[in-house]
């Protein structure tokens, strides 16, 4: 496969596009073990939901 | 009746944990597939390579659109229906769709550069892309600002709604701008009509883009609905200890 | 109406007085215009080719600026409870108080645009063309601005996420503005088409900035 002359621009978009949506993809998972860890913490404290401790 | 069943929070999350791994594989079935085509794409006769940057560049500006229209959905189920998960829902599309556009911009910059000779052109695409760009910043800090997420979510529901009601006519505004300021040269993007070779990979990349955009959405909605469990448990938490000792 | 007329009036006297600052929006205006040479160099073609841009760029710019103090007064003291609890509808009584903040706020700009032309090069003539479309779209900023105001009255934010907010909004009032205005000035083009669309957007504003305003008073501050 051959890129051409312009290989700089074209490996740029894609290592843009790549890194933005890797730094979007670590956001959501690193939040996601954050909340659920703090959601841990909390449970563990006795600290319930008013919807659960109709059970 | 599906829609009520997601209006529940809890259960939209277990309908969340159950689908997500799927969307994931289907995600990256698509992007395999798609590369690979996108690789072996033959050069345009015009651009030559960089017609590969289109693969990015095409697929990162219709789901810039697609997120402002989804929030602007969000916004109506907010203010008109009610619906319990609808500002969560235009919350969480928010900063995804900032993303695609974001990168938009700067696919569509490092694209002109060899093609038109400038990093940045005032054509009518990239500056309501632009226009666009700054819209979604708005709506991140109003979110961003808000004390209480259901107080900031009505607020930035109503901008979602303005700017969606300002969209056609920014777009309008700006295309009638650009023929005002008639660039030096004339530029063609891709050509007139895109070679079928050339038309397969770039739908089956924008087909992995939207899942993507979906994939993501429903994780960052599963995080804000977390989130804010966090938040009215501590809420909670806190109210009793002042109970306890008043 | 007499309470359409009482509000307005009220607005108006209170504008004008000394903590009002209606006058402040043409000494930025003023000033900003003031500062631009300083940046550009004092080439008379260059500034009069752009001055209908800059012109429009600063009555913009006052505009925003001044439109912090559109609710924040009212809100500080209560009254703005008062007039969400109060007979009149909430979007005319937001929609009067925008039309009292555009006769006190930008209509002295429109009236001081052709002078500070003069320091930009731009002739009496021609600055009276561009005060006529400033005239057609500063009602548009301010009732598009209004959103802005509102969102941060709503959230207790002030200054610049305002600008942040309304500025992209502005942009069409902005291209057919200057358009118009360089079509009377400079142009071959003509001045029609972008003039009736820039009273368009006006008109729009007029209906939009208040429903969309007093939707987020009404959601925000409950």
């Amino acid at each position: 496969m051959t890129i051409g002359p312009h290989a700089d621009f074209i490996i740029a978009a894609y290592a843009v596009t790549i890194f933005v949506v890797a730094a979007l993809v670590a956001w959501v998972v690193l939040d996601y073990s954050a909340q659920r860890r703090i959601l841990g913490d909390l449970e563990e404290r006795g600290v319930t939901r008013r919807s659960q401790r109709k059970d | 009746m599906p829609v009520i069943d997601l209006a529940n929070p809890t259960r939209f999350l277990s309908i969340v944990n159950r689908v997500l791994p799927w969307l994931i594989a289907a995600t990256l079935l698509l992007f395999v597939i798609g590369l690979y085509r996108a690789m072996n794409a033959p050069d345009d006769y015009q651009q030559g390579a960089t017609v590969k940057i289109m693969f990015l560049h095409v697929p990162a500006a219709w789901l810039g659109m697609f997120g402002w229209g989804l929030m602007s959905v969000a916004a109506l189920g907010t203010l008109v229906w009610r619906h319990p998960l609808a500002d969560v829902a235009g919350k969480a599309a928010a900063p995804i769709g900032a993303a695609f556009t974001f990168i938009c911009l700067v696919t569509g910059s490092l694209w002109g550069r060899p093609t038109w000779g400038t990093y940045w052109v005032w054509d009518a695409r990239l500056t309501s892309m632009l226009v666009l760009l700054l819209l979604y910043l708005g709506v991140l800090a109003l979110y961003w600002t808000a004390e209480e997420p259901s107080r900031g979510a009505r607020a930035a529901a109503v901008l979602s709604l303005v700017g969606a009601v300002n969209l056609p006519i920014i777009k309008f505004s700006v295309d009638w701008w650009n023929t005002l300021h008639q660039p030096a040269s004339v530029f063609r993007m891709g050509g007139s009509t895109i070679a079928p070779a050339l038309l397969t990979p770039l739908l089956i990349m924008t087909l992995a883009f939207t899942l993507l955009f979906l994939t993501l959405h429903l994780a960052v909605m599963r995080n804000e609905i977390l989130r804010r469990r966090v938040r009215s448990m501590r809420l909670l938490q806190a109210q009793k200890l002042a109970e306890a000792g008043a | 109406m007499s309470s359409f007329t009482s509000l307005l009036g009220r607005d108006m006297r209170l504008a004008v007085r000394v903590g009002g600052g209606a006058l402040m929006g043409a000494l930025f205006f003023l000033v900003v215009v003031s500062m631009i040479p300083f940046a550009i160099g004092p080439d008379l073609a260059l500034l009069a080719r752009i001055g209908p841009a800059i012109l429009w760029l600063g009555a913009l710019l006052a505009s925003l600026l001044a439109l912090d103090r559109l609710f924040a007064t009212d809100y500080d003291d209560g009254s703005l409870d008062l007039l969400m609890m109060g007979g009149m509808p909430l979007e005319i009584a937001v929609a009067t108080k925008a039309i009292a903040h555009w006769i006190t706020t930008g209509l002295p700009l429109v009236i001081i645009a052709p002078l500070l032309g003069l320091m930009l090069n731009v002739e009496l003539h021609s600055a009276g063309w561009l005060a006529l479309t400033l005239a057609a779209g500063t009602p548009a900023l301010t009732f598009l601005g209004l959103i802005g105001a509102a969102l941060s009255v709503a959230l207790r934010r002030g200054g610049l996420l305002l600008a942040v907010l309304v500025l992209p909004l502005t942009v069409p009032v902005l291209i057919f503005g200057v358009a118009a205005a360089n079509a009377a000035i400079v142009g071959p083009a003509p001045f029609g088409p972008p003039f009736t669309i820039l009273c368009a957007l006006s008109l729009a504003s007029l209906v939009l900035g208040p429903i969309a305003a007093a939707a987020v008073l009404r959601h925000g501050l409950e």
